[in-house]
């Protein structure tokens, strides 16, 4: 008669009566010092392994900024000069291993500045053609020229406008004669910047998308003229455009210009002496800014960063060694029920 | 007890009753005057819808009144956004997010897409919308359900009650309630099916009281036909205003000729009530819909701020500050940034006029960019989140089937829904003692007569033996043994009773075991049966048999007393309530029965005892009916055996018990009064039944007298006690039967009994009151019964006065009261009464564990002192190792003396080296008047220092005031937590002044629980509530927050630190959907759930080890401390979240958002492991939301990457994930990142756990183990606490001059060890300190 009339009664399950088995892990020194010891060693592991990875990769990094008066570029630093070309001359004590990444770097430049980042114009840069025309507002100040009628800038935008624009000739010195070496600029950009996200209106000749647009101001040449040599490598889907358009995350990097994987240098750059020519253009020193070549070749784990090893094996064996004091303190304060 | 005022006005000419009113000048003029200043505004005049039945609107006159339909909704549906958005507006912190998505929309400070920005609070506003309007919804659903219940309306057309539906009641109807119906609206009754005129309503729907009440038929209306016929009715009920008093209503009812009738509560039927016992009522409809005084009380939950909730607070401003000094480093930073470019870099953006801010402009706009960025930093979704974990932690509370009582089948209750975690933290109880420590199950145990104890020994081993099945269901972990009921056992002669139940209990356990009731349930036969007392029997017999001894025999006045001075009801057993069923047939019941009468050895036979003359036999015409009907059966029994003893006439032949007085029920408003009348019933003086103008009375002798009822006075707080007015059947006298509280009624006394008759100088007031004092002393109830005989001149002077008072509409309480006074005086003492109010089962246990937890317990009581201390041993509220301070004190001087001297010896003993590590039990008593002046604000200080060191406290005659003022001073002065519990409306103040009210819903009716917090049905209830789930809902809540405010500031950290390397420009590195994500999904259920069912430790462990309970006081795990060492944490931890990456990153060609998705990945990781430390038990649901949160994580951020092409376009999530997760080195640096970001915490917990384990933790490692292994522990545990007090040097007694009885509450210090071997010791020597001496 009282089991009936029970219809208050709670229901008696496990989840309801907060029973349910539940696994309790304690956190005492005992415990721990197995796994502690694992990853100790695992992590030793690892870090030695990025090491010596690390320690493989040859870099070399020249700094063609040009601010000391004895530089090659230092009459090109001045802003006012145009059009200057400088020589630099660098030698190469062994072997550089290929696939050689040629680089160029920036520093004290703040890609990663908000208003910068945002000066741009996505549909535009996908190809929407009515975005050439009335570009969004988000490039202004970069998004009509003012100066020309206050036609439409394509590619519009502070980013954009900003695009590197040095250029750059390696020549190796063999017997007094200079003999170029070839750059390859094909796949320097991601895949999917050049193949989905970047894309140049569906006419053709690429020119005539153009038609009513001016060039970024501070450009000597319109996008559809970027690479005389291959007209795939034109407008919005041009190389060092995409490449420049992937914004750096921290103000000192280095952004990918070529790659040496052809010809005589498909094993890397032989020793010897070589001659960079530079089409210096790029002011930098408007905001104490540096530029500088970087040669290096590349492992599985990217560049040359030996700090990713270290700090493995710092942390591996601070555990090894936590371990231990572990041991001590379970020695000494074991919660006399574990055993 | 008013509500049943007595009208005596049918008897008596009406023109003589209702002229005098309606003359009455006075009156009269006072009306007028009233009705001057407040116009029409305090009444309202209703007349009958039926003339007006078919006529358009505008003719209805009562068109003003609004219809029954009710409504109860928050919303209406075209209304519902507005309404909730500005319900929501309300919030501070909503309107705080509301302002940044504004400042969002401001050009020159937005961090984000402005739309974007307004998503999670648009998210967060929604979810409050859905809740909101899902509750709404179901209140919807039940008002249309309520609004179309059928009922019965008068039709004029067809002459008859037609089916209507509730919501087309409308004031002026006349409503017909046919048995078991619900009545729609608050009506007027003016008929009943009942000749009577009375019917009876069950008010549970409405306060929880399950008694039933009686109404009766507005008098002074001739409509006391069989047919009562609405059109008739064509006469104004003018009634006050609707209000919410339940026990309070005024009407009057202007009849043609002018004269008006009133009426009071008595006739109204209220809305929600169920009509009971009566075939059919008919009323006019006076309240309808929203002023029915049920919907007038129904309250919205109360909205209480917890202690967690003001400390979080408090941290919320710290976080606040801590934003606004994050953005101030960046406004400075951005300043400094660019103040150091020597000219404008190409990454400058000047705007469109191509012109640039000054670096001081700059760095003020970002000020307000950097409060967008770091917004989170203030949690957003906390407020949600609590609300929500709080939803879940009341959902287990109240699916508990610990707390759930299966007697009266209740679940604990939740009313405050957002003070859950304060339960864990409770430092003083504050507790009732009657119904709340004790059954408030009345049994009757002895009483006195004429100064002449009748110790009722055989009944109180009956009660002994009932015990027996109850004692064994003792609570595993309670090590001592609950304080014997030896201490209770009365015995005032040589024999001991206790060695007679220990040699009983064994025979008669055996055989009450076989077929025990399972459930001893309220009123029980066992329960409600009385053994008579031999002599006292023999006494009555005596007086029975002396002819004439009407008028002077106190025996006989003693059970008539006992029999009229009540408003018990009765009822006919063939009604549908069980509760109080009297009797069954049930073998058990006779089983035991049957074992116990044979315990009374030769039972005196009353055979001859009550035969009486047959002319004695009363009569008043009216009553021929019944008599006649109970009478065959009397005359039968005359052979056999009489009624007079129940347990005697177990055997009699069954055939005679159908039609005997065993099938009646008593209906009771207080449960005294029921075991009253049973006592009375087993002397054979039964109740048979009351009407409001008759009590009928079987005698022993088996005739029915049936008493006059000329007035009731009721019961009522200030005067202690009530009177019944009757006039004798036989000597045709006016007597006045009065019973109260000893206080109350020694000081009222006059001639005593019989005086001049008997010649004896006997001083039975002295003789009473000695025996009272005794009573007190072994914790009974007392009640005195005196009777008066009033002259008939004297009767007619009051009841003029009387009837006057009556009829005031101003002050008529007072009136009432005054009037009352005035005849109750003069009195002659009859006896006492000593009852039982029975402890609730594991009270003792409770208590012991609470205090155990470190919580002091208070007991608030009404009761004598006496009384109150030996309930206080009884329930190990005092110990007998304490030393008991009682205070008493008869004027301020010496109350000011007692504190400083005792605060003196406290202090002396404390600053005593001896003493380093042991702890002092000292306890107080102390009585209303003291406490009055304790309170008082000169005192206030000492006293509260004093009871702060005090182990438990008692208070004893303390009103309802003095019960919140104590609540309040302690809760101020001491500043703690605390929380009080109580079962009656004396209880209300104080359970709304503590910081949680805890409403016991028991005999006394359901204002407490009404008023409270949480609603439990036992006392016991309290342990898991308090030890268990306070605990855990604190812990949880705690942790969930400090976790929350973590959470918010590693995550948004991260950002910030991106500052130093893009300018202090407010770039975010990581997409801006996927940081809202990550907040609102990745990362917001793990939380919930570890607030809703993290279990630190197991429920059998808390309760087992209650001192766990002390890491939740004062300040508990949340403090100061605990919240900035999260702080620190979480910085630590953004730091090594971000510059781990920056370091491996440095001097690459890593784009922005290829940077930020490591981070964020990590991000996730590390929140989510350090949760995962956090989190002490892991169930299914633990494993599938925190794996569930990382695959949801990695699911949605790749098909965002992949989907989102040219999307939001500052950020360029496309394919990021993809790429990265093909590279071995996001992998690397993810588990990199998180073991050195989690690596001090965890080991701050290892080492901790090992090194200094708290007692939590230990209790955890407990836990593991398995059962047997952990209860030797747990043993261990508690022998090695209980022991370690043993040797303390106890305080000498500070004066106290007003001691009354030194003897019983200072009882000689015992060594515990010397009782902890064994049980049977123990016994012993508590029996010997408990039991007071007694002659």
């Amino acid at each position: 008669m009282v089991k009936q009339e029970l219809a208050n009664r709670p229901d008696n399950t496990a989840f309801t009566q907060q029973r349910l088995p539940a696994w309790q892990p304690m956190l005492s020194a005992g415990i721990i010092i197995p796994g502690f010891v694992l990853i100790g060693l695992a992590f030793i592991g690892i870090g030695v392994a990025l090491f010596v990875t690390s320690r493989s990769i040859q870099v070399l990094e020249i700094d063609y900024t040009g601010v000391e008066t004895s530089h090659p570029c230092f009459t090109c630093s001045d802003p006012d000069v145009k059009k200057c070309v400088c020589q630099l001359d660098f030698t190469i004590d062994s072997l550089f291993k290929g696939p050689v990444f040629f680089y160029y770097g920036l520093n004290n430049y703040f890609q990663n500045y908000r208003k910068y980042g945002a000066s741009k114009d996505d549909d535009q840069l996908s190809g929407d053609l009515s975005n050439f025309k009335s570009p969004s507002d988000t490039c202004s100040p970069y998004e009509y020229d003012s100066n020309n009628n206050d036609k439409p800038i394509a590619p519009c935008g502070s980013i954009a406008n900003s695009m590197f624009n040095d250029t750059f000739k390696l020549y190796q010195k063999v017997n007094g004669s200079k003999k170029l070496v070839p750059f390859d600029g094909k796949g320097i950009a991601w895949w999917t910047d050049y193949n989905v996200k970047y894309r140049n209106p569906d006419v053709s000749p690429l020119k005539n998308a153009f038609n009513g647009t001016v060039k970024p101001l501070f450009w000597p040449k319109p996008a559809y003229e970027l690479d005389p040599s291959d007209p795939a490598n034109n407008g919005f889907i041009n190389q060092d455009f995409l490449v420049w358009m992937r914004r750096a995350a921290l103000p000192d990097f280095r952004k990918l210009y070529r790659r040496i994987t052809e010809g005589d240098y498909r094993l890397g750059l032989p020793a010897g002496d070589y001659n960079l020519e530079i089409a210096y253009n790029y002011p930098v020193l408007s905001f104490d800014g540096r530029k500088k070549v970087v040669f290096s070749n590349v492992s599985w784990m990217g560049g040359k960063n030996e700090f990713l090893g270290i700090a493995y094996l710092v942390i591996g064996s601070m555990c090894v060694f936590m371990s231990l004091v572990m041991l001590i303190v379970y020695a000494k304060f074991k919660f006399p029920e574990e055993d | 007890m008013e509500r049943q005022r007595s009208l005596m006005e049918r008897e008596r000419p009406r023109w003589w009753s209702w002229q005098r009113w309606g003359h009455s000048a006075c009156y009269k003029k006072k009306d007028r005057k009233r009705k001057k200043i407040k116009g029409q505004e305090r009444e309202r005049a209703v007349v009958s819808n039926l003339p007006y039945e078919g006529l358009g609107k505008a003719k209805q006159p009562n068109r003003y009144f609004p219809g029954n339909a009710i409504k109860t909704t928050k919303y209406t549906l075209l209304l519902f956004i507005p309404m909730n958005l500005f319900e929501q507006f309300h919030r501070l912190a909503n309107i705080y997010f509301v302002g940044l998505a504004i400042l969002n929309f401001v050009p020159v400070v937005n961090a984000f897409q402005p739309e974007v920005a307004l998503i999670p609070i648009c998210v967060i506003f929604s979810l409050t919308a859905l809740k909101d309007a899902w509750e709404d919804f179901r209140r919807y659903q039940s008002d249309r359900k309520l609004n179309n219940t059928p009922c019965l309306v008068y039709s004029r057309k067809e002459k008859r009650f037609t089916e209507r539906r509730w919501k087309d009641v409308r004031v002026g109807d006349f409503v017909k309630v046919v048995c078991n119906e619900i009545v729609p609206a608050d009506l007027l009754l003016l008929h009943t099916s009942d000749p009577n005129g009375v019917c009876h309503i069950e008010t549970s729907n409405l306060d929880g009281e399950t008694t039933l009440k009686q109404r009766m038929v507005m008098s002074g209306l001739c409509i006391s036909d069989p047919e009562f016929e609405p059109e008739n009715f064509n006469t104004v009920v003018v009634c006050e205003k609707p209000n919410n008093n339940l026990n309070h209503f005024k009407c009057y009812v202007e009849k043609p000729d002018k004269d008006k009738v009133g009426a009071g509560i008595e006739s109204l039927l209220l809305r929600g009530c169920k009509m009971r016992n009566t075939d059919h009522a008919v009323g006019i409809v006076v309240y309808a819909g929203r002023e029915t005084k049920s919907m007038l009380n129904i309250n919205r939950p109360r909205y209480k701020r917890s202690k967690l909730e003001r400390k979080l607070n408090i941290d919320v401003i710290f976080c606040v500050i801590l934003l606004f000094s994050m953005c101030l480093v960046g406004a400075l930073g951005h300043f400094l940034w660019l103040q150091a470019l020597p000219s404008v870099p190409p990454y400058l953006v000047p705007d469109s006029n191509g012109h640039l801010d000054s670096p001081g402009l700059s760095g003020f706009y970002m000020f307000f960019t950097m409060i967008i960025l770091l917004q989170i930093l203030i949690p957003i979704s906390l407020y949600v989140s609590i609300e929500l974990v709080k939803i879940g932690q009341i959902y287990f509370i109240t699916n508990d089937i610990d707390l759930h009582d299966d007697k009266t089948d209740r679940r604990v209750q939740c009313k405050s829904l957002n003070i859950t975690e304060d339960l864990g933290q409770i430092q003083y109880i504050f507790s009732d003692k009657t119904g709340t420590l004790t059954e408030n199950k009345m049994v009757f145990r002895r009483c006195c007569i004429m100064g002449t104890e009748y110790p009722h020994k055989e009944n109180a081993i009956r009660l002994a033996v009932l015990d027996g099945p109850d004692s064994g269901e003792e609570v595993i972990f309670n090590q001592r043994p609950q304080p014997p009921q030896t201490g209770w056992s009365l015995d005032t002669e040589g024999d001991n009773p206790d060695d007679m139940q220990h040699h009983h209990d064994n025979q008669c356990k055996s055989k009450v075991k076989g077929n025990a009731p399972s459930d001893v349930a309220f009123s029980s036969p066992l329960e409600t049966e009385v053994i008579p007392d031999r002599k006292l029997l023999q006494q009555i017999s005596r007086a029975g048999s002396s002819s004439g001894s009407w008028k002077t025999d106190p025996y006989l006045d003693f059970f008539l007393g006992l029999a009229i001075c009540n408003t018990v009801m009765v009822s006919m057993a063939t009604a549908q309530r069980q509760r109080v069923s009297e009797f069954s047939h049930s073998g058990q019941a006779n089983n035991s029965l049957n074992t116990l009468s044979n315990l009374v050895k030769s039972p005196v036979s009353l055979r001859h005892i009550f035969t009486k003359p047959k002319k004695n036999r009363t009569i008043l015409e009216d009553s021929v009916v019944e008599e006649e009907h109970f009478n065959p059966p009397v005359k039968k029994e005359e052979s056999g055996d009489t009624n007079g003893l129940q347990m005697c006439t177990l055997h009699a032949p069954s055939d005679t018990t159908a039609t005997t007085p065993d099938h009646l029920s008593y209906e009771a408003e207080s449960p005294d009064e029921a075991a009253l009348v049973y006592a009375a019933k087993a002397y054979g003086f039964t109740l048979l039944d009351r009407t409001p103008h008759s009590v009928t009375v079987r005698l022993p002798s088996g005739d029915n007298l049936v008493f006059e009822v000329l007035d009731t006075l009721t019961f009522d707080a200030n005067r202690k006690r009530m009177s019944v007015l009757v006039r004798h059947p036989l000597t045709k006298e006016y007597v006045l039967y009065t019973k109260g509280a000893d206080y109350a009624i020694m000081e009222l006394l006059g001639t005593p009994y019989a005086e001049h008759l008997s010649g004896k100088q006997k001083n039975i007031a002295a003789g009473t009151q000695y025996h009272l004092d005794c009573y007190a002393k072994d914790g009974l109830r007392t009640l005195c019964f005196t009777k008066k005989v009033v002259s008939d001149k004297a009767y007619e002077r009051w009841s003029v006065n009387r009837l006057r008072a009556l009829a005031a509409i101003d002050n008529r309480e007072e009136l009432v009261m005054d009037s009352a006074v005035q005849l109750e005086k003069d009195l002659s003492l009859l006896g006492a009464t000593g009852i039982e109010d029975r402890l609730q089962e594991s009270v003792p246990d409770t208590i012991v564990a609470l205090r155990e937890a470190g919580i002091q317990v208070w007991v608030l009581t009404g009761d004598k002192p006496e009384t109150a201390v030996n309930i206080g041993y009884a329930c190990r509220l005092l110990e007998e190792e304490d030393l008991v301070i009682n205070m008493s004190c008869k004027n301020k001087l010496e109350c000011t003396s007692i504190l400083d001297c005792t605060l003196e010896e406290v202090r002396r003993y404390s600053e005593d080296p001896r003493n380093v590590g042991t702890t002092q039990d000292i306890s107080l008593v102390i009585d209303g008047r003291t406490l009055t002046m304790a309170l008082s604000l000169d005192l206030q200080d000492r006293f509260v220092d004093l009871a702060k060191r005090c182990r438990s406290v008692l208070c004893c005659r303390v009103t309802p005031l003095q019960k919140s003022r104590v609540v309040k001073v302690v809760r101020e002065k001491l500043k703690v937590m605390t929380l009080a519990v109580g079962d009656g409306a004396n209880d209300v103040n104080m359970i709304q002044a503590a910081d949680i009210g805890i409403g016991l819903s028991g005999q006394e009716g359901m204002q407490a629980v009404m008023a409270s917090d949480f609603a439990i049905s036992r006392f016991k209830h309290l342990k898991k509530l308090l030890l268990v789930h306070g605990h855990w809902c604190y812990t949880r809540l705690a942790n969930m927050i400090i976790y929350f405010f973590y959470k918010n500031v590693a995550y948004v950290n991260l950002l910030f630190w991106y500052q130093f390397f893009c300018g202090f420009s407010g770039t975010a590195m990581i997409d801006y959907w996927l940081m809202i994500f990550f907040n609102l999904f990745f990362t917001s259920l793990p939380p919930i759930m570890f607030g809703i069912m993290d279990k630190d430790v197991s429920a059998e462990m808390l309760l087992g080890v209650p001192e766990l309970y002390r890491t939740g006081q004062g300040e508990g795990e949340y403090t100061f401390l605990t919240f900035w060492v999260s702080m620190l944490d979480a910085f630590y931890q953004s730091l090594v979240c971000f510059f781990i990456p920056y370091l491996a990153y440095q001097d690459s060609d890593i784009d922005i958002f290829t940077f930020g998705t490591p981070l964020n990945t990590i991000s996730l990781f590390t929140i989510l492991l350090h949760l995962s430390i956090e989190i002490k038990a892991w169930t299914v649901v633990h494993w599938v939301i925190m794996l569930g949160s990382v695959a949801l994580y990695f699911i949605v951020t790749l098909a965002y990457s992949a989907i989102c092409v040219t999307c939001n376009p500052p950020s360029n999530p496309y394919w990021i994930l993809q790429s990265q997760m093909a590279d071995p080195m996001f992998y690397l640096l993810c588990i990199i990142t998180t073991v050195v970001a989690l690596m001090p915490r965890y080991m701050f917990h290892v080492l901790k756990n090992s090194i200094a384990p708290s007692p939590l933790v230990q209790a955890r490692h407990l836990d593991r183990l398995d059962q047997s292994t952990r209860d030797e522990w747990m043993k261990e545990w508690r022998s090695f606490r209980s022991t370690s007090p043993v040797k303390r040097h106890r305080l000498s007694t500070p004066p106290t001059p007003t001691l009354e009885t030194p003897a019983d509450i200072y009882p000689q210090p015992v060594s515990p060890s010397d009782f902890m071997e064994d049980e049977f010791t123990l016994n012993d020597l508590t029996e010997n300190y408990q039991r007071p001496v007694q002659t």
